[in-house]
C-alpha cells in the first residue's frame, strides 16, 4: 500500500511467571490510521501496548515506534506516543487544567505554548466548561474524556488507547469514538484496544484480533472480512411449507451458493452474493409454497465470534 | 524531576494530612515552650549554656527534643507511606511513567519533596521555640549553641528521612495502603519500647549478653530510635558524654560541658549510622521501584 509503517512489532513475546501472555506477535500499523486491537480479556492487548511504550520489557522480539526501539529508547518513544491506560487516574485534588498542565510540564512544553493548547484540548473533548473543577467531581465518562485530553495535550504522533470505552454509557462511548475517529486528521495514528467489536468496526481502518497472545487475524477491515468469510458472506434463510431433498439439490445448483443446510422447514443457505431472487424463483418453480426469505449479511461480529470459538 | 518535586511539594502543602501534622507540630512546640520556661526558671544553677536548655528542659511535660523524637517518625511515615502505591492504586503511576521522564525522577522527586517538607516542619518548631524562648528568658544563644542547634536540626531531618524512606520502601513493596502504613508504624512502636523490656528475653537465649554493658549498648545502637536519642542528648546537652563504656565507669567525673568538637566527635558514629540506614532504605526502594514491572493487571 506504500504507506509508512509507524508501529511495528517483530516476534514480540512476553511471559509472566512462565505463562506466555504475548506469543510471537507481529504487528504493523500504518501512519494516520486507526488500528483496532481486538481480543477477549486476557488476550494480551494491554501487555502488547505496555511493551510498545517501553513500560514492560519483552522476553524476546522487538517493538518499534517511529523506528525507535521501545525497549532501548523508551524516552524517545514516550516523547512521540501518548498513552491512555485502562484504568486512567488523575490527581483528585487538582483541577482538570492542573492535571493537564502537569503533563505538559513533564513534556517540557513551555507555559506560553501549553496554556492555549490545554484550553483547546479541553474544548475538543467537551470539557471546556469544567476545566477548573477538581477531578474528584468528574463522572466516569468525563474522566475518560479527560484521559483523551491528557493524551492529546502532548500532541502525540501515535496514541495508544487501552479500552477507552470500558465502563461508559452508550452516549459516552459515542463521544469517545467520535474523538478517536477525528485523530488521524490531526496527524495522530491511533492504536486502540477493545473487546467490543462494533466500536472497532465504526472507526478502524484495520484491525488485529488477538487470542491467547497470538495474532489470529490482521489486516484492513475489507481484507479481514474477505479472508474470514471465504465460505461466503451472505446467509439466506428460506422457509417453505415442506422442504424436500429435491429442493436442496436444486438450490445447491444455483451459482454462488456455497452451502445448504436443512433444519425443519427452514433452509439455511450460505452464498457469495444476494441470491434471494434466484432462490425464491427456484423454490416456486419446484412447486413449493414459499413462506419467508430472510437475508443476513455477515458482520465483523461473526468473524470475531468465529475466532473466539476457535481460540 | 523538578516538575515532580514541585508538584509533590504543592500536594503536601495543600493536603489535609499536612495541615494535621502542622497543628500537631504547633501544639508540641507550645507545650515545649511552656515546659522549658518553668524548668529553666527553677533550676539553672548548672554550669553551661542557658539558651540551649530551652530544648532539653521540661517541667512536668516532656521537653522539646523528646517531642520531636516522637513526632518526626510520625511525620516521616505520614509523608511516605502512600508515595508509590497511592499513585498505583489511583491509576496515575502509569500515566506519569508513560511521559518522557526517567523513571527514577519519580521516586527521587518524592523523596526530596518529603525531605523539604520535613525540614520545613522541624525548622518551624525549632524557630518557634527559639524565638519565643528568647523573648521569655532573654538570654541570646552563643555562636556555639546556634551551631549545635543547627546540627541537631540536620540530624532530626535525617532521622525523619529514615522513617520516610522506610515508609516509601513499604509503599513500593506492597500494593495496599493499609499495609504500607502499618508496617513502619509497627516497627516504630517496636523500636520505641525501651530495650530493658527485651533484656530478659535476650539474656535467656544468650546469657552472656546481660552481663556485658557494651554488648547491650551495641544491641541498642541497632535501633535508629536509640541512635537519634543519643545524638541529640550529646548535641544539645554539652555536659553529656553519651552512653559509652568509658562514661559509665567514670561517672565521678566533673560534669563540665564539652566543647563543640568534642561533642561532635562523640556523636559522629551515630550521625553516620543514621545517614547510612536512611541511604540503605532509600536505595532498596529505588532499586525495587526501578525493577518493578508495570503489569496489565
Amino acid at each position: 500500500m506504500g504507506k509508512k509503517i509507524v508501529v511495528k512489532t517483530e516476534g514480540l513475546t512476553k511471559k509472566y511467571d512462565g505463562v506466555t501472555v504475548v506469543d510471537n506477535l507481529n504487528l504493523q500499523v500504518a501512519e494516520n490510521e486507526v488500528f483496532g486491537l481486538l481480543g477477549p480479556n486476557g488476550a494480551g492487548k494491554t501487555t502488547t501496548i505496555l511493551m510498545l511504550l517501553g513500560l514492560t520489557e519483552p522476553a524476546s522480539g522487538t517493538a518499534q515506534v517511529y523506528g525507535f526501539d521501545s525497549t532501548r529508547e523508551p524516552l524517545k518513544v514516550k516523547r512521540l506516543a501518548g498513552y491512555l491506560p485502562e484504568k486512567v487516574g488523575f490527581y483528585d485534588t487538582l483541577t482538570a487544567r492542573e492535571n493537564l498542565r502537569f503533563i505538559t510540564e513533564l513534556n517540557n512544553i513551555g507555559y506560553a505554548e501549553s496554556e492555549p493548547l490545554i484550553e483547546q484540548v479541553l474544548k475538543s473533548v467537551g470539557l471546556g466548561e469544567v476545566g477548573d473543577k477538581t477531578v474528584n467531581k468528574f463522572s466516569r465518562g468525563m474522566k475518560q474524556r479527560l484521559g483523551i485530553a491528557d493524551v492529546l495535550v502532548k500532541k502525540p504522533k501515535v496514541a495508544f488507547l487501552d479500552e477507552p470505552t470500558a465502563g461508559l454509557d452508550p452516549e459516552g462511548i459515542n463521544q469517545i469514538i467520535d474523538l478517536i475517529a477525528n485523530l488521524p486528521k490531526t496527524g495522530t495514528t491511533v492504536v486502540f484496544s477493545s473487546h467490543r467489536l462494533y466500536e472497532v468496526q465504526r472507526v478502524c481502518h484495520s484491525i488485529g484480533i488477538l487470542s491467547k497472545g497470538k495474532m489470529v487475524v490482521e489486516g484492513s477491515l475489507d481484507e479481514v472480512g474477505r479472508d474470514a468469510l471465504a465460505e461466503g458472506r451472505y446467509r439466506i434463510e428460506v422457509e417453505t411449507a415442506e422442504p424436500s431433498p429435491q429442493l436442496v439439490k436444486v438450490i445447491k445448483k444455483i451459482k454462488g451458493v456455497r452451502k445448504v443446510e436443512a433444519e425443519g422447514k427452514v433452509l439455511r443457505i450460505t452464498a457469495d452474493s444476494d441470491l434471494r431472487a434466484e432462490i425464491s424463483k427456484a423454490v416456486v418453480q419446484s412447486g413449493m409454497a414459499l413462506i419467508q426469505v430472510k437475508i443476513q449479511e455477515f458482520s465483523l461480529d461473526d468473524i470475531y465470534m468465529k475466532y473466539f470459538h476457535e481460540g | 524531576m523538578l516538575t515532580i518535586l514541585r508538584k509533590e511539594l504543592v500536594d503536601y502543602f495543600t493536603s489535609i494530612r499536612c495541615l494535621v501534622l502542622f497543628i500537631l507540630v504547633f501544639i508540641a512546640s507550645a507545650a515545649a515552650i511552656y515546659g522549658a520556661y518553668y524548668g529553666i526558671r527553677e533550676a539553672s544553677i548548672d554550669p553551661g549554656p542557658v539558651f540551649i536548655k530551652l530544648f532539653t528542659t521540661g517541667e512536668d511535660l516532656p521537653s522539646l527534643v523528646v517531642f520531636i523524637a516522637m513526632l518526626v517518625p510520625i511525620i516521616g511515615v505520614a509523608l511516605g507511606f502512600d508515595a508509590i502505591n497511592g499513585e498505583r492504586s489511583s491509576g496515575t503511576l502509569n500515566r506519569i511513567l508513560s511521559q518522557p521522564i526517567y523513571r527514577d525522577s519519580v521516586i527521587n522527586g518524592k523523596f526530596l519533596a518529603g525531605i523539604i517538607t520535613l525540614a520545613i516542619m522541624i525548622g518551624a518548631i525549632i524557630l518557634i521555640v527559639g524565638g519565643y524562648g528568647l523573648r521569655m528568658i532573654g538570654v541570646p544563644p552563643t555562636a556555639e549553641e546556634i551551631i549545635r542547634i543547627f546540627i541537631y536540626f540536620i540530624s532530626a531531618v535525617i532521622y525523619g528521612a529514615f522513617w520516610m524512606g522506610l515508609a516509601i520502601l513499604f509503599s513500593v513493596l506492597f500494593r495496599s495502603l493499609a499495609v504500607s502504613l502499618l508496617f513502619p508504624m509497627a516497627i516504630w512502636i517496636l523500636l520505641g519500647i525501651p530495650a530493658s523490656v527485651f533484656n530478659p528475653y535476650i539474656s535467656f537465649f544468650v546469657p552472656a549478653v546481660s552481663n556485658s554493658v557494651s554488648v547491650q549498648l551495641m544491641l541498642m545502637r541497632l535501633s535508629p530510635y536509640f541512635l537519634f536519642e543519643e545524638a541529640y542528648w550529646v548535641l544539645l546537652i554539652p555536659a553529656w558524654r553519651g552512653y559509652g563504656l568509658l562514661t559509665t565507669t567514670t561517672s565521678s567525673m566533673l560534669p563540665n560541658p564539652l566543647s563543640l568538637d568534642q561533642s561532635l566527635l562523640i556523636v559522629w558514629p551515630q550521625l553516620t549510622a543514621l545517614i547510612a540506614i536512611t541511604a540503605v532504605c532509600f536505595a532498596i526502594s529505588y532499586v525495587v521501584f526501578m525493577r518493578q514491572e508495570i503489569r496489565s493487571t
